[in-house]
């Protein structure tokens, strides 16, 4: 076991690559600790299973190095990684029965037949499948193909990483709930570092400790949940977290203090826009704008429940800005006022956060 | 309940259907029943003769040769084609123009008309003019197809592969493309070897295709008639007589309509038991 370094990565599918939307991966410099849970979250096409592929070996990367530990594997194959992979759709060899699949990873490695059935065993126990060892394969549910499939990657007891690229993709809901918390549990057990692929926020931050971002071939923030939620390091993340996701106003900055749409907005610490910013963005999440008494004048055009909340839909001149209020709270369409909490708002510029904080350095 | 109307006048939408069936399948084949349980004298004139043709088809020994020949010759080139036909899968790309150049060159024997194919082989193996056959003389071996029942079986045999090989190489290559990537990535991480891939998971994906290019195969083979009428003509002697060839000598050649009759139904239910426990056997293990 050992930490994995990605050193100055990139990727690209095509052979000569040449604009910047050629590079499936744009550079790329992301360490994942030894026996960390990580999450690799972010839309469709945005390089996830890429990444995944080349951490696991299945591609080689255009540039850069891939580091278990003190170890170049660049070059290696994925059967000389020591790594596991469980696929979106479950992988299992249909003509063996559950304990032979299980064993399959061993036997390969030319193991000795005592020690597989040893391994075997404890898996099986760990993953309760233990009763159904004897069983063939193929006529087993998907959520169970699919902890057989992480099975094989378990049982091997050299295994560097354990990836997952959406392997929740076929499950029924209700198993899949089943199967997240097992997956967690299982972490916490075996202190085995994880990989989870998903596009999916709620898989992302309930499975892990930490959260990689990832839009169009760039890593855009890593960090705790409570980070991502409170601090996004850009704005994308402010979107794709979030349900419904952070308001990203237009604004402009002057006397420290950031204008929506003519209104003073007060930000977290005095607002100084950096030189040459092109856009700059109010971001805020709906959590922390309320409708009140005193504030910026706004105009609410819907309500729509949400369940123990609601979403108000409001216009602050003919800026939208979402506001998320109790369900015990009566809101009336028409002009209101909305108060936004300065310490959860903050300034973006191209995209990427502005520290306003005072005496704490970026 | 619903207001629905309860009757049975739906049925009659099934009448065009039940005719059509009637005409092609069921009108000829009870003209056939009908003649092998009669006897006949010419004049149109027919006697009862019970299972009589049956018997008689059953003990015969020109039957029992003929039934061996073609057991013989379904089987070996059922041995031949279907593991050349997927080795062959195995070795074509898989993307690349070299796909369509592949696909196209494999399709090419399939397109040709049985009786061309005949002809052309016929020509190709002749001893003193045709490409093989005198390769084969100059060469030093002793190749006579027209004298020789060895020389006339290989020929037969190597004829049908040349064919029909393309058509299991086909259905095996369209049952591994549709592999996805995911078990052959899967693998890898496993440390499978090549065989270990073909074995687990290629073979057994393969199962379906596999079976049905195995069914049409033995039933193509097991009814092959043009071919071989005119590569041998069923020579020489009767050693590439197989079931049709005798078939229509018995129905045309001696116009013995009670005994072709009887032996045009145990042909069509001797195909029918084998189809049934191939496929039994086959799709067994799906079931389990």
């Amino acid at each position: 076991m050992a930490q994995i370094r990605l050193d100055n990565l990139r990727h690209s599918y095509m052979r000569a690559p040449k604009s910047d939307a050629d590079w499936a991966l744009k550079r790329l410099d992301v360490v994942w600790d030894d026996g960390g849970a990580y999450a690799l979250l972010g839309p469709s096409g945005c390089g996830k299973s890429t990444l995944l592929n080349i951490i696991s070996g299945l591609v080689r990367p255009s540039e850069g190095r891939v580091l278990f530990g003190d170890t170049d594997v660049t070059d290696l194959p994925p059967d000389r990684r020591n790594i596991a992979q469980v696929f979106q759709f479950p992988v299992i060899y249909d003509t063996m029965t559950v304990h032979d699949n299980l064993a399959f990873p061993l036997r390969n490695r030319g193991v000795e037949a005592r020690h597989v059935e040893t391994r075997v065993g404890e898996i099986a126990s760990m993953l309760e499948l233990t009763d159904l060892l004897d069983r063939r394969a193929a006529g087993l549910t998907p959520d169970l193909k699919q902890k057989l499939s992480l099975g094989r990657g378990l049982v091997r007891d050299d295994v560097n990483v354990i990836m997952f690229d959406e392997p929740l993709t076929v499950i029924d809901p209700h198993l899949k709930w089943r199967l997240r918390s097992k997956l967690k549990e299982l972490h916490y057990n075996v202190r085995v570092t994880m990989i989870y692929v998903t596009h999916d926020q709620t898989e992302a931050l309930t499975f892990a400790d930490r959260v990689v971002v990832m839009e169009e071939g760039e890593v855009v923030q890593i960090g705790t949940p409570v980070e991502l939620f409170e601090r996004p390091q850009h704005t994308f993340v402010g979107h794709f977290i979030g349900s419904p996701g952070m308001n990203v106003l237009p604004c402009e900055v002057r006397d420290g203090a950031a204008f929506v749409g003519g209104e003073r907005i007060t930000t977290e610490g005095p607002a100084k826009a950096p030189a040459g910013a092109n856009r700059l963005e109010v971001g805020v999440r709906p959590e922390h704008v309320q409708i009140a008494n005193e504030g910026v004048p706004a105009e609410v055009v819907n309500v729509a429940d949400a369940g123990r909340y609601r979403v108000v839909d409001a216009r602050i001149g003919d800026i939208r800005i979402n506001a998320l209020m109790s369900e015990n709270d009566t809101i009336a369409a028409g002009p209101t006022r909305l108060s936004i909490d300065p310490a959860h708002t903050r300034l973006y510029a191209d995209g990427w956060l502005v520290d306003t904080r005072q005496g704490t350095e970026p | 309940m619903s207001g629905k109307t309860d009757n049975q006048r739906a049925w009659f939408l099934v009448l065009p259907v039940v005719l059509l069936v009637a005409f092609n399948a069921l009108v000829p084949l009870m003209t056939v029943v009908n003649y092998s349980v009669q006897e006949t004298f010419g004049n149109n004139i027919f006697f009862w003769h019970g299972v009589g043709w049956f018997q008689d088809l059953l003990r015969s020994e020109r039957f029992h040769a003929a039934l061996g020949r073609q057991l013989l010759f379904t089987f070996t080139i059922l041995l031949i084609e279907v593991p050349l036909g997927v080795a062959i899968a195995l070795c074509m790309p898989k993307k690349g123009i070299w796909v369509s150049v592949c696909l196209v060159l494999m399709a090419l024997p399939l397109l040709v008309p049985w009786n061309v194919v005949g002809a052309m082989w016929n020509i190709f193996a002749l001893p003193d003019i045709g490409l093989l056959g005198w390769s084969l003389n100059t060469l030093g071996f002793e190749y006579n197809m027209t004298q020789q029942p060895l020389s006339a079986w290989i020929t037969l045999v190597v004829m049908d592969v040349w064919h029909w090989t393309s058509l299991v190489a086909l259905l095996a290559y369209a049952g591994l493309i549709a592999i996805p990537e995911a078990y052959y990535q899967a693998a890898k991480i496993d440390g499978a070897k090549a065989w270990a891939v073909f074995r687990y998971i290629q073979l057994p994906k393969l199962g379906r295709v596999l079976t049905i290019a195995l069914l049409l195969r033995f039933m193509d083979s097991f009814m092959i008639y043009t071919e071989p009428f005119v590569l041998t003509g069923g020579g020489p002697g009767n050693a590439t007589t197989l079931l049709s060839i005798d078939l229509v000598k018995i129905a045309l050649g001696q116009f013995d309509l009670g005994p072709a009759a009887a032996m045009s139904i145990i042909y069509f239910l001797i195909t029918l038991a084998i189809c049934w426990v191939f496929y039994t056997l086959m799709t067994r293990n799906e079931a389990r």
